[in-house]
């Protein structure tokens, strides 16, 4: 089944309740899919500086001075804030290659969540609102951000499993669904050099639009493709630095509902899931239709 | 007129409330406040009641309504009247997905449009729907009518059996074994009933084209392969 919730804010007074809006879309949903959550959220980018979030599963020994070893290696400073068994590196964008060489280097079995600009993505096993709870996601700020609560039906139920997934700087993708091709489709961006941490067929997804955008296309463009290229079920949120996208498969057979106001467009797998939005009686409410992109851009 | 507030109480007491109401009760006007997307509200009411949702539900909503009137002041989410006997549901709102889908009677009254599938696989409900259908409405129809006022989507009555489809706008495209056909004295009577029935007074009859099955695939005929 699973459950998907994102909330693109165009009112910036609103960016402080980011967290707690997503999370409380999120743990509504939780009846979709118990078996792990993910959360992406955008705050504010430096603009030249570069962000690493990281996940590990003996987080006490491999992010105990982590900061320092880095620091050590590339001789420039490097900012690491661990949050339960993730951790954020911040580091300039010059440097962001050589650290994550780094980091692979010095902590083996780190895994990279998401890297970019203002991106964060925290993942984990669990009920949604335990998650949540772990990485104090409420207290968040941002510009925008997808959340995913996961009923495993493709690969295991793990940590890198769980979505959102990301497989490009500052993007991701979270889905509910499930491709046919996903195989296929993983040989074909493997020989054309995209690598892959599952066997995950929504980590495909997110692959092929990362693909596309490396290749000079923008994000409308590349969801367009996708519908001609993946075979399956899918209703993908997809977010970018400025932007927030919704796709589904021409069937359209797993739920969306989008909303916007004003001062926000929210999407959620059930309408349950923005009950609670300020002002969502006023809101425009309609069900995205099949085959069509929609996109919003900052 | 009795409310109950989904805020207040559970969504099982409020079920157990209007279910176990007997025919000929005097308790025939309820509210229900709070519903804020509830999945299954007023599911398999038996009383000729009258319920009237305050707000948008979520799945299943009316569902194997039997005698009773549930009116949605809002949208409904997937499966509204889902194999409805017999009774009223009206949604102010659009409806999402397989909407009266099942459905072996009563009438389903929809104010906005309705997504994919609306009537699907319907034996016997009659839908009236102010707005456009989406894609395979009425699949594998057997009985009753749908009476589209706006635009139907791909697919419209793929594999259809007996179901009578009345459409005013424009069709995307027809499925399989789905054909025009004639709209004679008695179709426009059916139809002229259900807009009355519906409460719509501003649309004539004669504006809709009927479609129906051609019969080509009730029995496996090999020369009708490629229809399959």
């Amino acid at each position: 089944m699973c459950g998907i919730v994102g909330l693109f804010l165009k009112d910036r007074s609103l960016e402080p309740e980011l967290g707690s809006l997503l999370s409380d879309m999120l743990v509504t949903m939780t009846d979709r899919g118990p078996d792990s959550a993910g959360i992406a959220i955008y705050g504010e980018g430096s603009g030249n500086g570069a962000k690493l979030t990281v996940q590990s599963s003996r987080p006490d020994e491999d992010f105990g001075g982590l900061g320092e070893a880095l620091n050590n290696r590339l001789a420039t400073p490097v900012s690491v804030v661990r949050k339960d068994t993730h951790a954020v590196i911040t580091t300039s964008l010059d440097n962001l290659a050589a650290a994550r060489e780094a980091l692979s280097d010095l902590r083996p079995d780190v895994r990279v969540m998401s890297s970019g600009d203002s991106v964060e993505i925290y993942k984990e096993v669990g009920l949604p609102e335990t998650v949540l709870e772990r990485f104090g996601i409420a207290g968040m700020s941002g510009s925008h951000g997808i959340g995913h609560t996961r009923m495993a039906t493709e690969s295991a139920v793990t940590t890198l499993g769980a979505h959102p997934f990301s497989t490009g700087p500052d993007q991701c993708l979270v889905h509910n669904g499930s491709l046919s091709n996903h195989n296929s489709l993983r040989r074909k961006l493997m020989r054309d050099g995209m690598t892959f941490e599952t066997q995950n067929d929504s980590e495909v997804a997110a692959a092929y639009i990362s693909h596309k955008l490396q290749n000079g296309m923008d994000l409308g463009n590349a969801l367009e493709h996708s519908l001609d290229d993946l075979d399956g079920f899918f209703t993908f949120v997809v977010g970018t630095r400025s932007g927030f996208g919704v796709v589904r498969d021409p069937i359209a057979c797993k739920p969306a509902v989008l909303a916007e106001t004003d001062r926000y467009v929210a999407f959620g797998s059930e309408y349950r899931a923005l009950v609670d939005l300020p002002g969502i009686t006023e809101a425009r409410v309609w069900e995205p239709e099949p085959a069509t992109v929609y996109f919003w851009e900052h | 007129m009795a409310t109950l507030d989904l805020a207040e109480s559970s969504l099982r007491e409020l079920n157990e409330t209007l279910q176990k109401l007997p025919d000929g009760t005097n308790e025939t006007d309820w509210e229900v406040i709070n519903p804020k997307g509830s999945h299954a509200l007023a599911v398999g009411l038996d009383a000729p009641i009258h319920v009237t949702v305050r707000g948008s539900t979520g799945y299943y909503c009316a569902g194997m309504n039997k005698h009773a009137t549930v009116h949605v002041d809002g949208s409904a989410g997937p499966g509204v009247a889902e194999n409805m006997m017999s009774g009223t549901v009206i949604v102010e709102g659009d409806a999402s997905q397989y909407a009266g889908a099942t459905g072996r009677g009563g009438l389903l009254v929809i104010k906005g449009n309705a997504s994919s599938r609306c009537g699907i696989s319907m034996k016997g409900i009659d839908i009236v729907v102010r707005g456009n259908v989406g894609h395979m409405s009425a699949f594998m129809a057997q009985s009753g009518n749908l009476v589209v006022l706006g635009d139907a989507g791909d697919a419209l009555g793929d594999s259809l059996y007996e179901a009578r489809l009345f459409v005013r706008g424009t069709v995307k495209s027809l499925g399989a074994d789905c054909i025009e056909k004639e709209m004679r004295p008695e179709h426009l009577e059916i139809l002229a009933d259900l807009l009355g029935k519906a409460g719509i007074t501003d649309v004539k009859p004669e504006e809709f084209t009927r479609y129906g099955s051609a019969r080509k695939l009730y029995n496996f005929d090999v020369d009708n392969a490629d229809a399959y």
